[in-house]
């Protein structure tokens, strides 16, 4: 185990280390350097994201709970997931919006202070996805509260979330 | 006559009995018998507390003997170190709580006649003044009474309902248990000696001056100490304190709370280390235990309680329980010859006294002009009064504040003197009492954290929050006098906290006289500003320092991070996007106790059951829940219960005497005549 | 070459605030070391207090001078409690001020403010996280006062210079009395500062918190004040604990060159702590609330035999 531990401190993992067989194709792994100079120009070097369920099937929330551990590890950028929106700069946004977590969604965002980032993460989040036209949806969060950023896919892998945030920095540091 | 203590203290009596004289000329014109009358109580207060800051640090001892009393048994009369301490308590809460009840007997124009309350007022001070100023027993007792029953009337004020009747008689009851069992003590002490043959050994001079034999101090000492535990609220006598302070108007609860209890500690102090001078260490072992078992308790029924003012109640045992703590390690160290010690555990409790005096009082007056303004007692009903009450607030924060003994205020002085009397015990030389000492001061310690918990409670619940109660509107804040006498009791509380070196300079002849030692020189060892009781390598504690250091922090981050103005949005409270969020869905007093009450629940007996009704279709969607929580004594059905079915089942049977008929009765007189020709 | 005093106590309280996020930090690494990833920098705290001081503020629209207030206090209360722990020096002019009883009474009075500012907003979280913080420390003080009392008994004195001069005397590395009293010390430590197992840091389950529940209404510099707060509480009690049982190397005077060598030596120590506190962070999983009851019960028990032992021994 102390071999272990020491490997990872001083090997410092310079890219996403995937297990062998999980049959990765190469523009999935991320330069992980790149996306470090990313997160150090905005908020001084520290994101804090609240996530926001609302209304999705919890996939999308898979995928987000595996960014936090070993393989992706965001930790190690700064960025973290909290508790409340108060203390929170980005609150990102899963599911449809669906009629019963509107109006909770909007408090949500009223409950976060500015400057802050939304970003709408998944394709139910983007245009309501597979549930697109119902009844009971709002066709995705822009139709809720201001988006700055969206992330394609149903579910978005964690490479895809990372990719995304790194897109949505370079905006904001312009 | 020249300008004495007891020339003041003289002219305080002598404004007494002006209210009393002018009560039947303005008694039609109520509000103005409330002025005048208050005013005068508060002139007379403020004098008894001059008499009583003059003759302690002047230090000279008066003695008058008044010629009214029986013939052969004049009154005697007495301001000396100890008298005069506790006049000042009485006095300065009763100064303050006077101020207070202009505005606040008020509130009882055109629902009742204030004619008595203000009468029994009068007299209720006028006997706790007397009480500590008595140096013989017949007065003592004459004064005690006098003191009891008018505190009864205050107590039955509002008579209209069953439970304050009720509450009174228990408080009467236990009154007069506790003082038979004084007058027994007395009879100990002044005829037991010299066998009843003459008149003059009902002073305390000549109790003082007695030898008794060791049996008998102890009878007289467990006597006096049950009698006046029971008028202290020590456990297992506290049952009618949680009953009669509720009850009664607030600024009657304020002065019972504050000083007449202190008048049990004054008693029981004047008897053990003044009358009693030599005695054993075990007796200040069972007054340590006494008080360590009603420091505990108290709090923990405080706790589970909801009403506010039956809080503030169970508060005033477990203070009562850390005043006697300190006395009895007083005791302890006295019986072992270590006067040093001894005086610092003294000056402990009895600076305890003084600063419960003051923060009880300024509790009970906030929770009266909180039961003014909203005319609820139950703390579920109420909640965010800070918005309607912002001064009260803050007075009765201050309050919260000094009673979990946090600093810089008084409570956290007093108690850290304390503390520190409990870790100088292991000098003591029976390694017994070295290895039970600490226990209790990790009890004491328990005791300051659980009462911090529960003032948490009672701040929040009624003043924080939103409004649970349906009175909206019509919540007012409290009217100026109200919030002047508060004013002064929270600016006592202050000052006590910050100078605490000044206030042991004034007690310690006090200490000398009682117990031969004196802290004041080591306790400013090292300057004003810091409280260095045995020394300053010892233990050091600078109350003005710690609260200048704080503020100038807080002042200086305030300025450095104010630069952004217009920074702070105001914006609807995050309550996880839910949006119907409601007052009952907030933490009530109840809830807020539940983990205590877990923990501890086995000390009480609870019943806690949850019934839904009506009857549901299907048991996982209920209608309506009932939650029903019953929290009670355990000494009301192990003591009290037993004692009064026994004394029912007795009269039931003494009670057959009572025929009715007039024959039986001529029977009783002929055998009784018959009985006493025999046999004398 | 001595240094003034004054000097000494200023880079003190510098230290303090400047390193009880480096401590925290430390702790992180540590911890995702032990999880077998890489670690964000030493200096991500830091970073996270930087950023909350440059955002706004949004405060509940019944939010009352008490929840404003707060965040100043318990501030205030840390950074003159760094002033009293002997760290740097022995020899503080601040040190006179309060004793160990005095430092956990102030400790309470943060306390309480943040559980009022709990209750002030009125939602039920904040009403939770005050009950249990009330509940866990009536608990822990007389354990922690016990724990105080097996120290002062060797210490002969109350006054935490004292203490340290005394302990820094002795013959012995570690006394029976004091290795209990460490033992309990460790034990309460964990409590008052809401680790695991007592309490999670890092939960987002709203009814596993105690401290974060109290806080989850607080934004902006508010917030910055409050994490940078219990930072320095932790910092505090580790090095409340390294005067209490290791005060080797604490110059006794301020001489420059042993205060030079004392900031090393105590960076060490921390080191050493926060090895110590992952170890147990890592090993543990968090208890539910009622078997507290127990933890520090035991916390209680062992101050008490450490006491007893010093009479039995000492």
């Amino acid at each position: 185990m102390i071999k272990e531990i020491l490997k990872n401190v001083f090997l410092k993992k310079q890219a996403i280390q995937f297990p062998e067989g999980f049959n990765i194709s190469p523009e999935q792994t991320v330069k992980i350097v790149d996306f470090q100079k990313k997160v150090d120009t905005i908020f001084h070097r520290s994101l804090r994201i609240r996530q926001v369920d609302a209304g999705s099937c919890n996939a999308c929330e898979w995928e987000c709970t595996a960014l936090m551990n070993p393989i992706y590890d965001i930790q190690r950028f700064g960025i973290d997931f909290v508790a409340s929106p108060r203390h929170a700069d980005m609150l990102l946004v899963t599911g449809p919006v669906s009629r019963q977590m509107e109006l909770a969604l909007k408090r949500t965002a009223l409950a976060t202070p500015e400057p802050r980032l939304i970003v709408a993460c998944g394709d139910c989040a983007k245009d309501g996805g597979i549930y697109k036209g119902s009844y009971a949806v709002t066709n995705g969060v822009a139709n809720v509260i201001p988006v700055d950023a969206v992330i394609p896919g149903c579910p978005p892998t964690p490479t895809a979330i990372i990719l995304a945030l790194a897109e949505l920095i370079d905006k904001v540091a312009r | 006559m020249l300008l004495s203590p007891i020339s003041i203290i003289s002219s305080s009596f002598a404004v007494l009995l002006l209210v009393l004289a002018l009560t039947p000329f303005l008694r039609l014109n109520q509000r103005l018998l409330i002025n005048v009358g208050f005013f005068l109580a508060t002139i007379a207060s403020f004098f008894a507390a001059v008499a009583g800051f003059w003759s302690l640090a002047d230090g000279m001892t008066t003695q008058i003997i008044l010629p009214i009393g029986l013939p052969d048994l004049p009154f005697h009369l007495r301001i000396d170190l100890l008298s005069g301490y506790f006049l000042a308590v009485v006095g300065l809460l009763a100064f303050f709580v006077s101020i207070y009840s202009i505005g606040y007997v008020k509130g009882f124009l055109g629902q009742r006649s204030v004619t008595h309350l203000l009468v029994f007022y009068v007299l209720f001070l006028a006997g706790m003044l007397l009480v500590v100023l008595a140096d013989d027993a017949l007065f003592f007792l004459i004064a005690w009474e006098m003191m009891a029953a008018s505190s009864y009337f205050l107590v039955l004020y509002e008579d209209e309902r069953v439970e304050n009747r009720r509450a009174a008689f228990l408080y009467l009851v236990v009154a007069h248990v506790g003082a038979i069992a004084i007058l027994l003590s007395f009879g100990v002490l002044a005829g037991l000696t010299t066998g009843f043959s003459g008149f003059q050994n009902y002073t305390f001079d000549a109790m003082r001056a007695a030898h008794l034999p060791p049996e008998l101090a102890t009878l007289a000492f467990l006597l006096a100490f049950v009698g006046f535990s029971a008028k202290a609220g020590v456990i297992p006598l506290h049952i009618w304190l949680p009953e009669a302070h509720p009850v009664a108007p607030s600024n009657v609860s304020a002065l019972m709370s504050g000083v007449m209890l202190k008048t049990a500690i004054y008693g029981i102090v004047r008897i053990v280390f003044d009358l009693i001078h030599t005695f054993p260490w075990w007796w200040g072992a069972m007054v340590l235990v006494f008080g360590l078992v009603s420091a505990v308790m108290g709090v923990l029924y405080a706790l589970m309680q909801h009403d506010l003012k039956r809080l503030l109640a169970y508060h005033s045992v477990e203070n009562i329980g850390i005043i006697l703590i300190g006395i009895g390690l007083a005791m302890i160290f006295t019986s072992f010859n270590m006067s040093l010690l001894a005086a610092l555990a003294l000056i402990a409790g009895l600076y305890h006294t003084l600063n419960h005096a003051m923060f009880k009082g300024l509790l009970f007056m906030g929770a009266g002009s909180v039961l003014h303004a909203t005319h609820e007692r139950n703390m579920e009903d109420m909640g965010g009064l800070i918005r309607f009450m912002p001064w009260t607030a803050v007075f009765f924060l201050i309050g919260c504040i000094s009673i979990s003994a946090l600093p810089p205020f008084n409570g956290f002085v007093s108690e850290w003197l304390t503390y520190q009397a409990f870790l100088l015990s292991p000098a003591l030389p029976s390694p017994l009492l070295n290895l039970m000492i600490p226990l209790g001061a990790a009890l004491l310690a328990l005791t300051s954290a659980l009462a911090a918990a529960c003032f948490v409670k009672a701040f929040g619940v009624t003043f924080l929050g939103h409004h649970r109660g349906h009175h909206g509107g019509r919540i007012h804040e409290a009217k100026w006098s109200m919030r002047l006498g508060m004013l002064l009791a929270a600016l006592a509380c202050f000052g006590l906290g910050i100078f605490p070196t000044y206030m042991i300079r004034w007690m310690d002849p006090l200490a000398e006289k009682m117990v031969g030692g004196k802290i004041a020189a080591s306790a400013s060892g090292l300057g004003w500003m810091w409280l260095t009781p045995i020394a300053a390598e010892r233990a050091s504690y600078s109350a003005p320092l710690a609260f200048i250091g704080i503020l100038a922090v807080v002042i200086a981050t305030y300025l450095l991070l104010h630069a952004r103005p217009g920074a702070i949005h105001r914006a609807p409270l995050w309550d996880c996007g839910f949006e119907k969020v409601t007052s009952r869905m907030q933490y009530t007093a109840t809830s807020f106790a539940m983990p205590l009450r877990r923990i501890f629940g086995f000390l009480f007996s609870i019943k806690e059951h949850v019934r839904q009704f009506p009857p549901a279709p299907h048991p996982a969607f209920p209608d309506r829940l009932h939650y029903h929580l019953r929290v009670r004594d355990r000494f009301w059905t192990w003591m009290y219960q037993p004692v009064i079915d026994v004394s029912f089942w007795l009269s039931r049977r003494i009670g057959r005497m009572q025929q009715g008929r007039i024959q039986i009765y001529l029977i009783y007189s002929f055998v009784t005549i018959l009985v006493l020709l025999i046999f004398t | 070459m001595n240094i003034d005093p004054f000097i000494v106590e200023v880079f003190q309280v510098a230290v303090l605030l400047i390193v009880a996020p480096l401590f925290t930090g430390w702790i992180k690494m540590l911890k995702c070391w032990f999880q077998g990833r890489t670690s964000p920098s030493l200096f991500q705290p830091w970073r996270d207090i930087l950023k909350l001081f440059t955002k706004d503020v949004t405060l509940a629209e019944n939010a009352s001078w008490i929840f404003r207030f707060t965040p100043y206090l318990v501030f205030g209360v840390s950074v003159i409690a760094g002033g009293i722990i002997p760290v740097l020096s022995m020899d503080l002019p601040l040190s006179a001020t309060a004793d160990v009883i005095a430092l956990v009474a102030l400790f309470s009075i943060a306390r309480f403010f943040t559980a009022l500012a709990g209750m002030d907003i009125g939602t039920a979280f904040g009403g939770m996280g005050a009950s249990r913080e009330m509940t866990i420390a009536s608990l822990a003080e007389p354990a922690m006062l016990m724990a105080v009392f097996a120290v002062s008994l060797v210490g002969k004195s109350t006054s935490l210079s004292q203490m340290a001069i005394v302990i820094s005397q002795g013959h012995s590395l570690l006394r029976p009395s004091l290795a209990f009293a460490l033992l309990a010390f460790i034990l309460i430590t964990l409590a008052e500062t809401g680790r695991i197992p007592v309490d999670n840091p890092a939960t987002h389950l709203e009814l596993t918190m105690i401290h974060e529940a109290m806080i989850l209404e607080y934004s902006g510099r508010h917030l910055a004040l409050i994490e940078w707060a219990s930072m320095m509480k932790l910092f505090l009690f580790a090095v409340l604990g390294i005067a209490s049982f290791f005060p080797w190397g604490i110059p006794r005077n301020g001489e420059l060159f042993a205060v030079a060598v004392a900031l090393p030596v105590l960076l060490f120590k921390l080191a050493g702590i926060g090895v110590v506190l992952v170890l147990i962070e890592t090993g543990l999983a968090k208890m539910r609330i009622f078997r507290i009851t127990e933890f520090l019960g035991s916390a209680f028990l062992f101050a008490t035999i450490g006491m007893l032992s010093y009479f039995m021994l000492e």
